[in-house]
């Protein structure tokens, strides 16, 4: 069974179908060197969000949204990210990838206080599916209230001839990859009653939004999907695929798969990867995915995809 | 009162009498506009905006009535919030699930509402249901053992009226039936039979008290549980003592009626409880149980019996007293197992509470003029028969507790 009504995506100002293939590419120009510095502008804010209909959550967001922006970037950019603090505690950005010390979103290292802003900059590498989140503390409570977000590093094709077509098939605005049919999947629970245990499981924060709304997926393109798990309080999540099989690449820093022909994998807290599939050789119809902990399914992270014919 | 003083009607006419309308009907005006001028300023001015801190309403849901049936699960939610409180999603056995709510809608202060969800309870399994509001707020209800909700058809209104004959109205008639072979006591027999009474009595009294105020506190907090059950077994008390004492001190027929009424109101609370624990499926109620019942109400026979052993009243004055004490316990299952909820076992076992303590009352004073001394309570087979009622009753009592 289901969240009985629906959610109101007006008065949350974002829309879950669209959070799936929503990138922040941020905006780009050259370095002196001909190296490209990517700028974002993220800013965190309070904002009530309702994550199941009618439940309404006091969250903690980047940009006002939960996940935060799908940040993208290609391996070797040149990173800024402005981040200004607009909430009413302290926050930070925690990048996963390869940065100095002083760029970590630590105490000390970027975490600022409201009405502050701190500017992060680091090179993007390693490619992959990364995630930021803020590290302010109580870690737990900030990461529940909602302050994470997917850093996707596209591989830089002519660093990796030996699978530059896999690399260039990653690599967003490519002819490539514009033939995937890409997704931002993101693990999350809130605890709307604070008693560390989660009341609503979800991926992309409105419970049971993709089966209200199936995804539709056309049968003759493949499939990718960046999935994160950014779920508190539950040490493990999962993604189980019907009908289907799957190649994973976990925290997608391989251009082969890490695991070939699966239809479940899990993820720890803050694990990540890179799901490829297709419904080629498929009937169209209904196709459920969710995670194989049962418990989750019924609270609200469950989904369908709407496998139809292409539209000739 | 026998050198009562002569009335002095000329002593008490100090207060002025004249005009009494105009200006009593000011002075009823004047503090009901103080009292509405003073709630209008709240509401207008809000003068106590500073105390809002930002916290969320303060939210509170009592379960009152959980019914399984062959369509799902319908609960009863009473909701006792600052604010009215709006039911956003319901879990069974964490999974939300379809429901629908009646009337729909915010649930003010107060008010009740059905839930119903067409959840495919399994028998004899235990299940939690879980409301959640719109601020994310939850509230938990356990069904311990999921077993049908009885309905009200005539089969199951035999089946308990049976049950009630046997736990309320068999062992009052079998203890009354001792009244022959009691008739030829002796006074400190019959010292020994009334203390007795006062023991079970009194046993009586604790344990509807006790069970009193643990459903007052399953109650919604706005009923004041504890003060409900304080103040309407003091109420009942005080009532049934002034109409008693109408024309002086109950004795013989008038004292065991009142006896009866007690342990009456008693049997009632108890059959309430019985019924709904029935209908919640927290009670298998085996033979044995049934027969521990009997055997533990029968020294309430006894009990009622006492005051009557030397006037030898008509035969149907005992039919009359055996349905007075027995019969309430037949409604009570009947009640209790179709229309449940907390305060209204609660009230009913505070009356009985009430009614206990005026019989313990009339009872001990008749210990007192039975045994012409003031200390008479202390007298050797007073103060055996005070053990022996209240021993047996525990005793007995221990069958029927699990």
């Amino acid at each position: 069974m289901i969240t009985v009504g629906e959610v109101d995506d007006a008065r949350n100002g974002f829309d879950p179908s669209k959070l799936l293939t929503d990138w922040d590419t941020g905006s780009t120009s050259l370095l002196p060197d001909g190296r490209v510095l990517r700028s974002f502008e993220v800013t965190a804010k309070d904002r009530e969000i309702e994550i199941a209909p009618g439940i309404m959550f006091p969250a903690w967001t980047y940009n006002g949204r939960v996940p935060g922006p799908s940040l993208r970037a290609t391996e070797g950019d040149r990173l800024k990210i402005v981040f200004k603090n607009d909430g009413s505690h302290p926050h930070s950005m925690h990048f996963h990838g390869i940065h100095a010390a002083r760029m970590d979103g630590i105490s000390g290292a970027g975490l600022i206080g409201p009405g502050e802003e701190f500017v992060y900059e680091f090179d993007a590498k390693p490619f992959g599916c990364h995630l930021y989140h803020c590290h302010a503390l109580p870690l737990k409570r900030h990461m529940h209230k909602g302050m994470y977000g997917v850093f996707v590093i596209d591989p830089n094709p002519t660093l990796h001839p030996e699978h530059e077509a896999a690399a260039r098939s990653r690599l967003f605005g490519t002819p490539e990859n514009a033939g995937w049919q890409e997704l931002v999947m993101v693990m999350n629970a809130f605890d709307t009653s604070f008693d560390g245990e989660n009341e609503v499981y979800a991926v992309n924060t409105v419970a049971h939004a993709y089966v209200k709304k199936p995804i539709r997926i056309l049968r003759d393109r493949p499939v990718r999907i960046y999935l994160v798990n950014v779920v508190e309080f539950d040490p493990i999540n999962s993604i189980h695929l019907h009908g289907n099989f799957f190649d994973y690449y976990n925290q997608g820093t391989t251009l082969t798969p890490t695991l070939k022909t699966v239809d479940l994998i899990t993820q720890c807290q803050a694990e990540r990867g890179i799901l490829e599939f297709h419904f080629r050789e498929h009937e169209p119809g209904l196709y459920m995915f969710h995670p194989h902990q049962s418990e989750f399914t019924e609270l609200g992270w469950m989904g369908m995809f709407d496998v139809v014919e292409a539209v000739t | 009162m026998n050198e009562a003083v002569q009335p002095q009607p000329h002593a008490t006419t100090a207060l002025p009498v004249e005009r009494p309308g105009r200006a009593n009907l000011l002075w009823i005006v004047v503090p009901l506009a103080v009292l509405g001028v003073a709630i209008a300023w709240l509401m207008a001015a809000d003068p106590l905006s500073g105390f809002r801190n930002g916290a969320p309403p303060v939210e509170k849901l009592t379960f009152e009535r959980t019914i399984l049936g062959s369509d799902g699960l319908r609960l009863l939610l009473r909701s006792g919030g600052s604010q009215p409180m709006t039911v956003a999603q319901v879990q069974v056995d964490d999974a939300y699930w379809q429901f629908t709510q009646e009337p729909p809608g915010p649930i003010a202060r107060g008010s009740t509402a059905w839930i119903r969800v067409p959840f495919p309870w399994v028998l004899g399994e235990a299940h939690a249901v879980k409301i959640v509001t719109n601020t994310g707020a939850t509230f938990e209800h356990e069904i311990a053992v999921a077993v049908p909700t009885p309905t009200a058809n005539s089969m199951s209104l035999v089946t308990q009226a049976v049950l009630g004959v046997f736990v309320g109205i068999l062992p009052v008639a079998i203890g009354l039936m001792f009244y022959p072979a009691l008739r030829g006591v002796g006074r400190n027999g019959m010292v020994f039979l009334l203390a007795l009474t006062v023991g079970l009595l009194a046993f009586l009294l604790v344990d509807a008290v006790e069970d009193s105020l643990e459903l007052a506190g399953q109650a919604a907090a706005l009923f004041q549980g504890p003060v409900m059950v304080v103040l309407v077994a003091t109420a009942s008390f005080l009532v049934l003592m002034a109409v008693g004492r109408r024309h002086g001190a109950p004795s013989g027929l008038a004292l065991s009626t009142f006896i009866a009424l007690g342990i009456g109101l008693h049997n009632l609370g108890e059959g309430l409880a019985i019924g709904a624990a029935f209908a919640s499926g927290a009670a298998d109620l085996g033979i044995f149980l049934v027969i521990g019942f009997t055997l533990h109400n029968i020294t309430e026979g006894i009990g009622i019996a006492a005051p009557i052993l030397k006037v030898r009243p008509p035969l149907r004055a005992f039919a009359a007293l055996t349905l007075l004490a027995g019969g309430p316990a037949v409604v009570g299952l009947w009640i209790g197992s179709l229309a449940y909820a907390p305060q209204w076992s609660a009230l009913a076992l505070a009356i009985g509470a009430g009614a206990i303590m005026q019989v313990i009352v009339e009872v001990s004073s008749q210990v007192l003029r039975g045994t012409g001394s003031p200390h008479g309570l202390l007298a050797p087979s007073a103060v055996a028969g005070l053990i022996g009622g209240v021993g047996v009753m525990y005793v007995t009592a221990m069958l029927v507790k699990i």
